[in-house]
């Protein structure tokens, strides 16, 4: 089963970690935390698809949303340890354009805090 | 005349059968010496053909899906008996519209055909047939 295995607070950012098929219920996951925290005014989040190898569209459709929600409070959605075929996905979706990916966590708090 | 290997599978229409689905085309996708990004890519547009069939279908039963092996291709044909549609009248989505628009999906048939080598559908209100095909390299 898919699911939000830690979310944790670094750096300025939220970072949620995931495992297992990003799917429709993984999604409104992420989107329930990701909204709490919006909630309490911290905008900033990074998606950690390390342990996340496989993707549907309905899943990559809720990230869109939470996209949407950011934008609208000056906020920003991050993404790290993409599987090939994920970044892939979301290069031919235009979600990247977006959303700024990088190879690890580590490259990515580097260049965000 | 050689008659080509082929893999069938019947899915119930229930949550993440899909990835059964993708399961099967991994085996496939090695037993063909296929690298692991074109195994990728077929599983990626087999999710997505699948869900298609599975919710726009309307279909309670069941999907079927082949695997249809041969030297040089891998082609996959994704059955329902549901309502049909016409994949002309779909707009190709587009992030900067999705992003205002409520409606945020729609990305399924986009993806599959960016993702696999050639796509067709044929489909009346007895149901539809996509059939994929991803080609293999010389050197594969």
């Amino acid at each position: 089963m898919s699911k939000v295995i830690n979310t944790e607070s670094k750096d300025g950012l939220i970072i949620i970690y995931t495992d297992g098929y990003l799917n429709k219920d993984l999604g409104e996951e992420i989107q329930k935390i990701a909204y709490e925290h919006i909630e309490n005014g911290e905008l900033n989040f990074l998606l950690d698809l390390k342990q996340s190898n496989i993707v549907n569209s309905i899943g990559a459709s809720i990230l869109i949303e939470i996209i949407e929600k950011l934008q609208d409070v000056n906020g920003n959605l991050y993404l790290c340890n993409l599987a090939p075929i994920i970044e892939k996905t979301f290069n031919i979706m235009g979600l990247t354009k977006y959303c700024k990916t990088f190879k690890s966590q580590s490259e990515a708090i580097e260049e965000l805090s | 005349m050689k008659k080509n290997p082929t893999v069938e599978l019947k899915l119930p229409v229930l949550k993440d059968m899909e990835l059964v689905a993708t399961q099967s085309s991994e085996v496939i996708a090695k037993h063909m010496s296929l690298s692991e990004e074109k195994s990728a890519e077929i599983s990626m547009a087999l999710i997505e053909a699948c869900i298609n069939a599975f919710e726009h279908s309307e279909t309670k039963t069941e999907i079927f899906i082949n695997f249809i092996i041969s030297d040089d291709s891998l082609t996959i044909k994704v059955i329902d008996k549901g309502k049909g549609f016409d994949a002309s009248s779909i707009p190709l989505p587009d992030i900067d519209d999705k992003l205002v628009s409520d409606k945020k999906r729609g990305w399924g048939l986009m993806l599959i055909k960016e993702l696999m080598d050639n796509v067709d559908y044929e489909s009346d209100h007895t149901g539809t047939t996509l059939t994929m095909v991803k080609n293999k390299n010389k050197d594969e």
